[in-house]
């Protein structure tokens, strides 16, 4: 069995769904990038607020409500909650139009089901690309006004009114003229029985109570007292535990397990396995499974799947990536004139490289999956996971059984960041599946967090360079930038998803769609396959080439003896949209400091500033820094956020920040260095996340343009690194061009 | 066989005498509010009490607890600077994925036992616990409410 198929593939293959992944969609989709793209979802910005037309199934309200007698309502949520509040963000929608109290509701993960594919016209559904209100919010609206329009023709009919002088506050009906009233509860059940109406009426927005307001999110109290439930915890009737160990480089299989013998003899110990790519064993705890196998003394033997090489390492891809830079490439679709013979005919060039590492996600739930084959011929399967279908297509193929006898449990996830498809064998749950039918028992399988890091679908090594021609005024005449390597829609969608001629929007956004109104643009994508199993990481391409094009842009600035924020404004002076929102991190951050200055704690310190684009919102930033021990502090940072409009300020905030923290983490800290074909950090001692000690105070400023509904779990990432580089330029004269910046010691000059 | 008194309660196991307290938590008393993150005392996920002190209880191997008393997030509110700190973590909303949350509130829980106002130093020195969701700043405002409302 070949449970190394590619997962995400699996999805476009499909179960019946004929996913159109045309030339045209994808181009369209092009501009918004990353995930959105992967999956083919219409992303021209008119379509994301009004619903990218999947409005089928927004009268299915028996599919997504449940309201038990005593008013409480169950929502299933086609969406994984992982932190980012969308299990608040979904009920706080339907609530709203549904004229329900928010804090009655529980919400699950809706399982696998044709009901809830909101994605990709009806077809697909996950959750990612900071996509989830914007696409579901016309749904969710619809979906809530119809089930208050069944309650309010249950209680009509009971009361034998007529439904029109029917009224509701949350949770209850009122018939004013009669003085009659009853929990929602208490018509529950009629309602259910009705045929849903067709053309429920939305309210008016000058009548939300909810939509705009900072509402509790529903979650926070179980995750304050241990009570919340992830995959890791949870424990079926007569499970066996597992540990399992990696081969060293991916690709190697297992041969003999010399000791086979005496690890079955260890405490609790209940059999051992080779599986693809791995030695497992099965015990009656997870310490002892994981004490036996970590004793395992394993032959590994043939290759197979995608092999790293024992010469492979990160530092020689680098430069293989550098030698290809000037080789040519395929044009992003925001390509502009012709910037090649703007650069030749330039009266100055400036060139640049910059690169950054192979990351993990680091989220600080390791992988675990449970599998349990019953008597009925079905499985269940509870993995965290950010697409049902996905995982329930990887089961079923695994267990070799169909698909609807597979049932996905999608809980909590403790984490997010874009760690949860299967990508391949970067995931523990078809290990679960072979564990469980060669056991014959429930077996949940945990990877410890060494085995995490050693086998995480990695944010992939990247590698730009920037070329801009300069007129004798200093004006930028042409922009040409490269962009080397391999991005994780081409890896596990294959060059047919990329478009004629091939450009992964997941390795040029960030660099490409930029604003600034630069008259000739070509951003190249130059294709240069890696070996290493890489995925989607928070704000995906933009992580790293927002970081690479705006630092750029201040190195262009600096060319020039031009002030960073005012090449921005002017680059942007027929863009009133981003001109507002650099306005408003100006004034958030009290105003521009254009030079290094002295603090009042007697620190120098220095201001930078960036501007994203991404998944559909606008983002500036401004970071404040100082340097002590060579390292940089980061004080403050400002970020302004534009994504059109909101359903729930508190959690946007939350957001902002925690992206923001992973942008500082990622461009301070963190790196994955690959030597002899092996990833050579497997715990947070050697992989450094951002303490607690180096946060700053992170202040946000919503802007609701009323632009069309962008993306918000991702947009405050991109523009923290460079904010940071552009602000330590300033103080120390030191530009950064590669990430993380605590490989290079600075000085406070 | 080891005894170990847990929340107030004396408990029996049968495991390894290496078997870090994490797994006799989760595994053998079925105990998941304590969380395993790293398995070398890293990132904080499954800072427990014993005898009061915060610590993380992947690294303290069972044979090891003697007569010390645990205390972990189950029972961590009814204490009432652990009711406070709780109560704070709400208020706040600071949870987001939620994961590390049952150990930064044990840690918080233990400084304020500890030092009821404690200086930024103090602070530093005790909040180590890593978050991948960057609640910092939320968890800071937290540890604040949580010493005004003493």
């Amino acid at each position: 069995m070949d449970t190394h198929m590619d997962g995400l593939a699996l999805l476009l293959q499909g179960e019946g769904a004929a996913l159109n992944l045309s030339r045209r969609g994808t181009l369209g989709a092009m501009a918004a990038g990353g995930l959105l793209l992967a999956l083919g979802i219409p992303t021209r910005p008119a379509r994301a607020q009004e619903g990218p037309a999947v409005m089928a199934h927004a009268t299915k309200v028996a599919a997504y409500l449940a309201i038990r007698p005593d008013g409480s309502i169950t929502l299933q949520n086609p969406f994984a909650e992982g932190g980012q509040g969308i299990h608040t963000a979904i009920a706080q929608i339907v609530a709203e139009e549904l004229d329900a109290d928010l804090a009655r509701f529980a919400v699950e993960v809706a399982p696998p089901g044709p009901d809830y594919l909101l994605l990709m016209g009806g077809n697909a559904r996950f959750t990612g690309g900071s996509s989830s209100v914007r696409s579901s919010y016309a749904h969710f609206r619809k979906l809530g006004a119809t089930a208050r329009a069944m309650l309010v023709q249950a209680a009509a009919t009971a009361w034998q009114v007529p439904p029109t002088q029917v009224t509701t506050e949350p949770g209850r009906l009122l018939h004013a003229a009669s003085g009659r009233s009853a929990g929602y509860g208490d018509f529950a059940a009629a309602a259910a029985a009705l045929t849903p109406p067709a053309d429920a009426v939305l309210k008016d927005r000058a009548q939300f109570r909810l939509i705009g307001k900072p509402e509790k999110r529903l979650d926070v109290q179980d995750k304050s007292t241990g009570r919340a439930q992830y995959a890791i915890d949870i424990k079926v009737e007569g499970m066996l535990h597992a540990a399992v160990v990696h081969a060293p480089r991916a690709g190697a299989e297992p041969g003999a397990v010399t000791n086979e013998a005496a690890l079955r003899a260890m405490p609790g110990v209940v059999s051992v396995h080779r599986l693809p790519g791995a030695v497992a064993v099965v015990a009656d705890s997870f310490f002892r499974a994981r004490k036996a196998v970590e004793a395992a003394e394993v032959q590994w033997t043939a290759l197979s799947g995608t092999v790293l090489p024992e010469n492979f390492s990160s530092a020689s891809l680098l430069e293989t990536f550098r030698a290809a830079a000037d080789q040519p490439g395929n044009p992003a679709r925001d390509a502009l004139g012709d910037a090649p013979a703007a650069l030749r005919a330039a009266a100055r060039v400036v060139t640049a490289d910059y690169d950054a590492p192979y990351l993990a996600h680091a989220q600080l739930e390791p992988p675990s999956s449970i599998a349990r084959f019953n008597a009925d011929g079905t499985l269940d399967v509870w993995t965290p996971n950010q697409a049902p279908e996905l995982f329930q297509g990887v089961a079923a193929r695994t267990a070799e059984i169909p698909p609807e006898r597979v049932r996905i449990h999608s809980p909590l996830l403790g984490g997010f960041f874009g760690r949860h498809f299967v990508y391949g064998p970067a995931n523990p749950m078809p290990q679960a599946v072979l564990l469980a039918k060669a056991t014959q028992r429930p077996v949940k399988v945990i990877w410890t967090r060494e085995e995490e890091f050693g086998r995480d679908a990695y944010r992939p090594l990247s590698f730009a360079r920037l070329r801009a021609g300069l007129d004798a005024q200093g004006r930028i005449t042409g922009l040409h930038a490269s962009c080397v390597g391999e991005g994780p829609i081409g890896k596990h969608f294959g060059a047919a998803a990329l478009g004629d001629p091939p450009v992964d929007g997941s390795v040029v956004e960030g660099v490409a769609f930029k604003p600034y109104a630069i008259p000739a643009r070509r951003i190249d994508h130059v294709v240069v396959p890696q070996p290493v199993n890489i995925g989607f990481w928070r704000s995906v391409g933009h992580s790293m080439n927002d970081f690479f094009y705006e630092s750029f842009l201040d190195e262009i600035a600096h060319a020039t003896s031009r002030d960073p924020l005012a090449l921005r404004r002017e680059l942007l002076a027929r863009s009133p949209r981003h001109l507002a929102l650099l306005d408003a991190v100006v004034s958030l951050s009290g105003g521009w400091r254009p030079a290094a200055f002295m603090a009042e704690d007697g620190t120098r310190r220095a201001r930078g500033v960036a501007m994203a684009s991404p998944f559909g919102s606008e983002v500036a930033t401004i970071a404040e820094v100082s340097v002590a021990d060579g390292e940089v502090r980061v004080h403050d940072v400002w970020v302004a956020i534009d994504p059109g409009s909101i359903v729930n300020p508190a959690i946007v905030e939350a957001q902002v920040r925690s992206a923001a923290a992973i942008g500082l983490s990622s461009a301070l800290y963190e790196e994955v260095v690959f030597e002899g074909g092996q990833p050579q950090q497997r715990n947070f001692d050697t992989y450094r996340i951002l303490p607690p000690d180096r946060m700053p105070r992170v202040q946000v400023r919503i802007v609701e343009s009323g632009a069309p509904m962008g993306g918000i779990g991702e947009p405050g990432t991109p523009g923290v690194p460079p904010a940071v580089a552009n602000a330590v330029f300033t103080l120390t004269g030191t530009r950064l061009r590669r990430m993380p910046f605590a490989n290079t010691r600075l000085s406070a000059s | 066989m080891f005894e170990i008194m847990v929340n107030g309660t004396a408990r029996r196991v049968d495991v390894e005498a290496d078997t870090p307290l994490l797994w006799v938590l989760r595994d053998t008393l079925g105990m998941t509010g304590t969380k395993y993150g790293c398995g070398v005392a890293q990132c904080g996920a499954c800072t427990v009490l014993i005898d009061g002190q915060a610590t993380r209880s992947c690294q303290v191997p069972v044979e090891s607890v003697g007569t010390a008393q645990v205390t972990t997030i189950e029972a961590i509110g009814a204490d009432p600077v652990g009711g406070r700190v709780v109560a704070a973590w709400v208020k706040n909303e600071v949870p987001q994925c939620g994961y590390c949350q049952s150990g930064q509130v044990m840690a918080a829980t233990a400084l304020l036992k500890a030092t009821p106002s404690p200086s930024a130093e103090d602070i530093a020195s005790a909040m180590t616990n890593l978050c991948r969701c960057g609640t910092y700043n939320a968890i800071a405002a937290a540890l604040a409410d949580a010493q005004s409302a003493g």
